[in-house]
């Protein structure tokens, strides 16, 4: 930290001018990261009419939730018109088994990679996490067929197989990196005392990992409902998540546009994330800095 | 006793790492599987006459060939280092900026971080659709600014071919700016104390101090920065789709949904399969020496 009011050679009132700048300009991006989201809001309150007519920039006249109603109820994805809720729970049913199942995978895996390490582990590790790194292009098309001959393809089933196997290397990594940290007397002594492996693994070592597993969840859950890759090339018809539902009623050529309805169903589709975010941010930035590259 | 007693642990310890190993095992084997056997599959495919169905008979380079025959893969390539370079340098800026700007003793600089990052956590898709709306010719800013006065004010970079490129950079950029913050906002944070106040006493400047001993001194994270910024890019997808559909025609296309077009709609399963290794073989000359060094680094280190 090196900040103006410290470090300054100048006069008094130069840093009062100095500092108001820089809260003029802090609050100039503020508003640029917020402008989307504002027109988002106010888009998806006004009436088609009133977007045709009024500007972009304008807040609604007539405030109305007849478009987030029409998106959860009504919006067409394809030729279904049941709305984007059928979807939202389609993304439910996805993200909560993946999340789950490869949270749990990752925790043992790191402990087991970490505390009762055999020999190979530091290889076994630098082979699971390099899975974190592959553009998934190179794995759509035998993926695709290999969900085909499982009987999983199109279905919600496949898409959590395919989020636990690429969502491993995540969360192996982040519990690994976890429990590096945590003493091994703590597993010795237990070994002493005659505790096998599982049962440290739930006594003592999961009541001290709540933090990670936030963290594990989080990223999970963001990776997972925002995904739209997986889900447009193996779920297809009313078993697609949200992602490739919105993107259907967004570029949907027949009909009116509209807008407001859109907008609703962007906001449906990145609510649960922007929650999570909201409030949980703190985990949200471990996971993202944690599973950006650090190995 | 004390020696029978260790030897016995010595057993339970000896099955305790073989239930390690088993527990590993199923990932592992998953991993194997579904990665590198896949990788291994995808690039046979590659070297395959596979069409509109995965056939086995060799082809040779053939599938590369056609690959870098196509006018499409060379404008997708192109869009990539010029969507790349401009989102890696554009992060920076101002993510840096930012991170300064942040780490003066702000009054809400929670609030200010949250709002500021807040993007990263929605999904490119959501991102897309706004985006598009935003800079749609007809009702969005373009409008906005005719409503102001500026009747003279174009903005049709979404239609044009040869600007759709450029409105991907926008909305990426508003969508990932705000991490690089975060990342250099951390880094700030751990720069020591003592050296800057030591310059400032010998009468550096504040700008001084920032060029010359701050900045130098988180180099490292510039490179982190850069390398995720470089891998997104690679793996860009959604957005394109959500925003331009990689249109006008393939005008905004990038490798990885000139890939998806080929494998899922064009029946060109060996073409796709091709672009798939191409785009493999970029990010592994981004990632492996990165993670080299890293690990390398971090035995170093501790």
């Amino acid at each position: 930290m090196a900040d103006i009011q410290t470090y300054s050679h100048d006069a008094g009132w130069k840093n009062v001018v100095l500092r108001g700048l820089l809260y003029l300009v802090l609050i100039l991006f503020a508003l640029y990261y917020l402008f989307p989201l504002i027109v988002m809001i106010s888009t998806s309150l006004k009436s088609l009419d009133e977007i045709r007519e009024g500007s972009l920039v304008s807040l609604p006249r007539v405030i109305t939730f007849d478009a987030w109603n029409y998106a959860w109820n009504e919006a067409c994805v394809g030729v279904e018109c049941t709305g984007i809720k059928l979807y939202f729970w389609n993304s439910v049913k996805m993200a909560i088994p993946a999340v789950l199942i490869s949270t749990f995978l990752g925790a043992i895996n790191g402990y087991a990679l970490t505390k009762f390490r055999f020999k190979g582990a530091n290889i076994v590790f630098a082979l699971l996490l390099f899975g974190c790194f592959i553009p998934f292009q190179v794995v759509l098309l035998p993926m695709s067929q290999v969900l085909g001959k499982l009987g999983l393809a199109s279905s919600t089933s496949g898409l959590v197989m395919v989020h636990v196997v690429y969502g491993l290397c995540f969360t192996t990594l982040f519990f690994r990196n976890y429990y590096v940290s945590i003493p091994d007397e703590l597993v010795k002594a237990a070994t002493i005392d005659g505790a096998g492996f599982f049962t440290i693994f739930w006594r003592i070592i999961l009541p001290i990992s709540t933090p990670i597993i936030v963290v594990s969840v989080i990223w999970q859950f963001t990776q997972i409902w925002n995904d739209f890759l997986f889900g447009a090339s193996f779920a297809s018809g009313a078993n697609a998540p949200m992602t490739v539902a919105l993107n259907n009623i967004v570029n949907t050529t027949t009909g009116v546009k509209q807008y407001n309805v859109d907008m609703a169903a962007a906001l449906l589709t990145g609510l649960p994330t922007l929650l999570v975010y909201v409030l949980a941010g703190k985990y949200f930035v471990r996971g993202l800095t944690a599973g950006s590259v650090k190995g | 006793m004390g020696a029978s007693q260790s030897t016995e642990s010595n057993l339970t310890a000896g099955i305790q790492r073989h239930l390690s190993k088993i527990v590993v095992a199923p990932s592992f084997a998953a991993s194997l599987f579904f990665v590198y056997g896949f990788i291994l599959w995808t690039g046979y495919m590659a070297f395959s006459k596979s069409r509109m169905l995965p056939v086995w008979d060799w082809a040779g380079l053939r599938q590369y060939e056609r690959l870098w025959q196509m006018e499409r893969w060379h404008v997708a390539i192109e869009n990539l280092f010029i969507f790349g370079g401009l989102f890696i340098v554009a992060c920076l800026v101002i993510g840096c900026l930012l991170a300064v700007l942040l780490d003066q003793r702000i009054r809400a600089e929670g609030v200010l971080r949250t709002i500021f990052l807040y993007p990263m956590a929605l999904s490119f898709i959501v991102t897309g659709t706004v985006w598009k709306w935003l800079l749609n010719p007809g009702l969005g800013l373009e409008s906005a600014m005719h409503d102001l006065g500026w009747t003279s004010f174009k903005f049709d970079w979404l239609i044009n071919s040869d600007m759709a490129i450029y409105t991907v950079v926008i909305a990426a950029v508003w969508q990932a700016s705000g991490f690089v913050m975060a990342m250099f906002l951390a880094a700030l944070r751990g720069v020591d104390q003592d050296i800057i106040r030591a310059a400032y006493m010998d009468g550096a400047s504040l700008p001084r101090i920032y060029f010359g001993i701050i900045i130098p001194s988180i180099r490292p994270v510039f490179l982190s920065a850069i390398v995720v910024l470089a891998h997104l890019a690679v793996k860009s997808f959604d957005l394109v789709i959500a925003l331009t559909g990689g249109g006008p025609g393939y005008s905004s296309d990038l490798p990885a949904t000139f890939m998806y077009t080929m494998a899922f709609q064009r029946n060109q399963l060996g073409v796709g399969a091709a672009s798939a290794m191409m785009m493999l073989a970029t990010v592994m000359a981004i990632i492996v020496p990165y993670l080299y060094s890293e690990l390398r680094g971090g035995k170093k280190n501790g």
